[in-house]
């Protein structure tokens, strides 16, 4: 065979040149054009400017033209003792969300899948995914109602021990907000991450089943040995994927519920609501980019890292 | 023992649906909640706080939000974001998922791992921030909102893999009958595509309504303001409040937050949502299923 010619289905296959292939498929190629130049302006351009993180930054001469410090800006930020806090809560609070949303979405999944009667079973579902569409500035605004000092939560205590000073000042209690966020979490995507779950279960075998009922299996028994194993696969490789993304804090969640409320911020300070401020307050870009930068090139490498573990574990479910 | 069996199944049945009605409830309590206080009497919730049911009904939160002039305008710029951004972002979409779905491009792989990469690897918060509000000057544009996040390389991605689905003869046979590709896009490929679009284009839609972010850090001109981040402003006021009421200090600078505006204000937001929930869930329960995301 020349050079270039491969075989596919049996046929000669003449590979085109790059000229060619645009040529022959210009209508493709002009339908593909605003979706490149989008994504060189807003994706691939910012990409280059990570070089602000090598730079003693000043507006007025600009990215290119300041002075190159080397690794300084980074050097500043593992020196000050912010990172340590930031970079605990983040992977603290991210493994909280992925363990307790992982058991809470296979648990509504499997219930799910073992309601009979049809009705309960669709009305739940929609009920449970609902929350998902919620934006954390309104899941905020709720939490206000729940949570504030006349909240409905801090009633049911008051209520239950008959002390007001039992209630709990949430606003102003670091200690409670990982677990207040872990309810918010499962509350807001279990529903949602539930539906993956449901779908492998529904694609399971039936006969699987009927054969273990003549067996004489209950339906415990059924669950736990026929579903859960069968999930098995969906369930590490879907939890790969996000130990892939554990440096990124959940931005929207926090700032929505935080905000500027420093008092919180012992517990509750991620990587990406620490990049807010430094932005907001303007005192050091180039340190400001240089914790992005840190942050993406360590995402980078854990999302390869866990896509080739994910491979090996079960190569039809790795993403690429 | 078989009677048995049965018993101990019919357990499991009843303490699986007790549990999810439990959960189901539970989701629903902050709704309820909501739309209670929206409906009570300002001097009723400060007396007695929030309540499942409205213990004074009142529709004074409504009448004074519909007075008031920040509503109004920032349904305007939720609206407008949300409208053209979903048709923007829908044509420049499928497009490209087209392009990259048809195997005479032999190329497609290329541009397909162009687009992946943008879900690796981004060049974060300050080079993007600086570049949009010194470089490409859209600080208060109404446009910052909707042009950043015009093309998501997951929901493109999502949408070939859908056309992917779809037998080349179809594109094949009109190319032959003189059509161009625009024309077997819009002609053949979206008319049979609407399960996937419309999941596409309810991603699209709630990332627009549900925006703040980008209004936090590109606009400062209040009358642009859309929904989500006016109600941010509202929620930081009440919780301002709550830290000094906590700490014993009085209210400070005279901010005193109409407990039921807000809370009138987050059903106005949600409102839509909910009402177009029921008919949309179907499509996203199946397009979730059937397209999964493949570089």
């Amino acid at each position: 065979m020349r050079a270039g010619t491969k075989k596919k289905d049996g046929q000669l296959f003449v590979k085109p040149t790059l000229l060619q292939d645009i040529r022959r498929n210009k209508w493709l190629v002009a339908m593909c054009i605003p979706a490149i130049v989008f994504f060189i302006v807003f994706s691939y351009i910012p990409m280059a400017g990570l070089y602000i993180a090598f730079v003693n930054y000043k507006p007025s001469t600009g990215i290119w033209m300041s002075q190159f410090v080397g690794l300084d800006n980074f050097k500043f930020f593992f020196t000050s003792k912010d990172w340590i806090t930031i970079t605990t809560n983040t992977l603290f609070l991210n493994v909280l969300f992925i363990a307790s949303s992982t058991v809470a979405s296979v648990a509504i999944a499997i219930m799910l899948s073992e309601i009979k009667n049809k009705w309960t079973k669709k009305i739940t579902q929609s009920i449970v995914i609902l929350p998902h569409f919620m934006s954390w500035t309104i899941v905020s605004l709720f939490s206000v109602a729940l949570i504030a000092s006349d909240g409905l939560i801090n009633k049911i205590i008051v209520g239950l021990t008959g002390d007001p000073s039992n209630a709990i000042a949430f606003y102003n209690t670091p200690g409670v907000w990982p677990a207040l966020l872990v309810c918010l979490k499962v509350w807001q995507g279990a529903g949602f991450g539930s539906i993956v779950y449901l779908a492998t279960i529904t694609g399971i075998d039936q006969s699987i089943y009927e054969a273990a009922a003549v067996d004489g299996a209950s339906r415990w028994q059924c669950i736990t040995r026929i579903t859960l194993p069968l999930l098995k696969n969906t369930i590490i490789m879907l939890t790969i994927m996000s130990v892939g993304k554990i440096f990124y804090g959940d931005f929207g969640m926090i700032y929505a519920m935080v905000g500027n409320n420093s008092l919180l911020y012992p517990t509750t300070d991620v990587i990406d609501t620490y990049l807010l401020r430094s932005l907001q307050e303007n005192t050091n870009m180039g340190m400001t980019a240089a914790i992005g930068l840190v942050q993406s090139v360590l995402g980078f490498i854990l999302v390869i890292a866990s896509n080739a573990l994910a491979n090996k574990v079960s190569p039809e479910s790795a993403l690429f | 023992m078989a009677a048995l069996e049965k018993k101990s199944d019919k357990a499991v049945e009843w303490i699986f649906t007790a549990l999810i009605i439990i959960f189901a409830v539970v989701c629903l309590v902050p709704f309820i909640l909501v739309i209670a206080s929206s409906f009570t009497s300002e001097t009723s919730i400060i007396q007695n706080g929030y309540n499942l049911w409205p213990r004074e009904f009142s529709l004074e939160a409504y009448k004074l939000l519909f007075k008031s002039n920040t509503l109004v305008p920032a349904y305007g710029v939720t609206i407008f974001v949300t409208v053209v951004g979903t048709l923007l972002s829908m044509l420049v979409t499928s497009m490209c998922a087209y392009a990259i779905s048809c195997k005479s491009f032999y190329n497609r792989g290329k541009v397909a791992f162009f687009i992946y990469f943008t879900m690796l690897f981004s060049g974060g918060l300050v080079p993007t921030y600086l570049w949009i509000t010194r470089y490409l000057h859209m600080t208060d544009s109404i446009w910052v909102l909707i042009i950043p996040a015009l093309v998501n390389p997951w929901n493109l991605l999502l949408l070939r893999n859908f056309f992917q689905g779809i037998p080349d003869a179809l594109s094949e046979s009109a190319r032959i009958d003189g059509a161009n590709d625009l024309q077997i896009l819009f002609k053949i490929i979206l008319p049979i595509s609407l399960p996937g679009l419309a999941t596409v284009g309810l991603f699209y839609a709630l990332a627009y309504w549900n925006e703040w972010y980008k209004a936090l850090l590109y606009i400062r001109d209040s009358k642009k303001y859309p929904l989500q981040y006016l109600i941010m402003q509202i929620q930081r006021n009440i919780q301002y409040v709550q830290q000094n009421a906590a700490q014993g200090g009085a209210t400070t600078n005279g901010i005193v937050p109409a407990y039921t505006s807000q809370m009138a204000t987050a059903v106005m937001t949600i409102g839509p949502i909910v009402l177009l929930y029921p008919f949309l869930q179907k499509y996203f329960v199946q397009g979730l299923t059937v397209g999964s995301v493949k570089g």
